[in-house]
């Protein structure tokens, strides 16, 4: 007689509370195949943990951001943030879609060229810049973007010996009513430190200002925070034409736009409450549209986003090692990944599917990883069906940040995969070995 | 391990604590071991039942029968 399939028993205890009246979908079916590639394939094939990108999303996602924009604006140009994903298989993705390059340091710029990125569409931004990065921008003709006075200073100097003039912008913050006012980056509008900068670019006649820069903040919800920044900037640019007879040629409103993941403590799914790439597109257009400016003298809108356009292209596939009880009788599982890995895990609530089938018993668990400390918490509470130690997951949305932010900490970074709009799989990064952790270290000559 | 006596069960997984007041929902394969609790069977006796029955390895039995008791007590529905 053939026996009966087993699962393990288990009790819920049910609460007689007042209902969520927001209904949310059930958020644990099966996620069995990526792109039409089963994940038990690609574990056995690449191991687990393991990162997997969808070609296919990517370029749909960078096609639907640049639509949002390019038919309320005519002139657009999106330039990818690097910090948020620089694998060069990932990066070239974008790069082929039309996308400059969006550097923060003299690593990503290397990079950027490396890529076949031309220099003057690079654009280089942060408040590191070293004086050779400086000197090696300015001779590519990138785009420089002005953090500090102290920068401003050192790439007059630089440019003092020089016949070229670098085509320079500032970087500008100021009040949009969200919180945190991100004022550590750039010369802020409100007191007119911008406006200083701006008026001593100008007179070194060293530099070019041809463009203003702003960055508002990260994974903003608030659609009118990018109206008045896109005023704010509007009106410098107005200014400098017509009180420095500087047209500005381009506005960088930079990205922050976010992904649909849950930000921890949000009460709603990101899913139900993240404004769409079009409500954003509508704003920042409509505000440039209408400030006054000639058709004819309308500034490039350059768009920094990285999030928005790789975070739902990204899936962390992991393994139970195990499954346990905690003092409380709260069920909880240790996972083959950890906040090593998953570096997002300590801004979002990921949504977690188990990847093969199951029947429709959910428990509510914490996830915890594979590291031997205290901190390492995937998801402190989520409805997951009776998984055991084999089975294995998919975490959604993880495309932005974590293939860089990730530490070698404890255990090995795992490999990363992209899968190709054929559906070929293609190792992008192989997982690290001992080799490779320990290449940078040096033999010492012990004295005893 | 006796689960306590005034402890009421239905046939399709709920529990029913009359003392406390807290109710339960349970997967099929539980309320087949609280039934079988609630007759009187000994631990062993229905661990062997089961694996007569059910696609599973002993020591997974074994395993999940700690998980079992662990939430049977921290529900309060096990004798003392």
């Amino acid at each position: 007689m053939q026996k009966l399939k087993y699962e393990r028993p288990f009790i819920k205890k049910l609460n007689a509370g007042v209902m969520n009246k927001f209904a949310t979908g059930n958020q644990s079916n099966p996620v069995t195949e990526i792109d039409g590639v089963p994940v038990k394939k690609l574990i056995t094939e690449h191991g687990s943990p393991l990162f997997v990108l969808s070609e296919k999303k990517i370029r749909r996602n960078y096609r639907a951001a640049l639509r949002a924009f390019d038919t309320r604006y005519p002139k657009v140009q999106f330039a990818w943030s690097y910090k948020t994903n620089y694998l060069n298989a990932v990066c070239n993705v974008f790069h082929q879609e039309g996308s400059w390059g969006e550097v923060v340091s003299g690593f990503e710029y290397q990079k950027a060229i490396k890529n076949g990125v031309p220099g003057n569409q690079i654009i280089f931004n942060g408040p590191g810049k070293k004086p050779e990065e400086l000197l090696l921008a300015v001779q590519n003709d990138s785009l420089i973007h002005i953090d500090h006075f102290n920068e401003l200073y050192t790439l007059i100097a630089i440019c003092a010996g020089l016949s070229q003039k670098p085509r320079v912008a500032i970087r500008v913050n100021m009040d949009t009513g969200t919180y945190p006012l991100w004022d550590r980056f750039g010369f802020n509008y409100e007191n007119g430190e911008a406006w200083s900068a701006i008026g001593k670019i100008i007179a070194s006649g060293k530099l070019q200002l041809v463009g203003l820069h702003c960055h508002i903040g990260t994974f903003i919800l608030n659609v009118s925070a990018y109206e008045k920044a896109t005023t704010k900037m509007c009106d410098l640019a107005m200014r400098c034409k017509t009180d420095l007879n500087n047209p500005i040629q381009y506005l960088d409103m930079g990205g922050g736009f976010p992904s649909t993941n849950t930000l921890k403590g949000a009460y709603l799914p990101g899913i139900d409450t993240v404004p769409s790439i079009d409500d954003f597109a509508e704003a920042i257009t409509t505000t440039i549209l209408n400030f006054g400016f000639k058709q004819t003298e309308l500034p490039l809108l350059i768009l920094e986003s990285g999030r928005l356009l790789i975070d739902d292209a990204g899936y962390l596939l992991g393994t139970v090692i195990a499954n346990k009880r905690l003092s409380d009788g709260r069920r909880a599982l240790v996972m083959d990944f950890g906040v090593n890995t998953l570096f997002t895990s300590f801004w979002y609530d990921h949504q977690v599917s188990p990847a093969q089938e199951f029947n429709p018993h959910l428990e509510p668990m914490t996830l915890y990883g594979p590291l031997c400390m205290n901190i390492d918490t995937i998801r402190e509470n989520v409805n997951l069906p009776l998984l055991n130690a084999g089975d294995q997951v998919v975490v959604h949305k993880v495309g932005a940040y974590n293939m860089t932010q990730w530490m070698q900490f404890i255990t090995y970074r795992p490999g990363v995969v992209m899968i190709a709009e054929t559906g070929r799989v293609e190792l992008i990064r192989s997982p690290e070995t001992l080799e490779y952790v320990e290449a940078m270290e040096n033999q010492v000559q012990y004295s005893k | 391990m006796k689960i306590k006596s005034n402890i009421a069960t239905s046939g399709n997984g709920f529990i029913f604590n009359p003392a406390t007041g807290d109710s339960f929902s349970g997967n099929a394969i539980a309320s087949e071991i609280l039934a079988a609790m609630n007759r009187g069977e000994t631990d062993e006796h229905i661990k062997a039942d089961i694996l007569d029955k059910y696609d599973v390895r002993p020591d997974q039995l074994e395993q999940d029968w700690e998980d079992w008791l662990v939430q049977l007590r921290a529900a309060n529905l096990l004798e003392a």
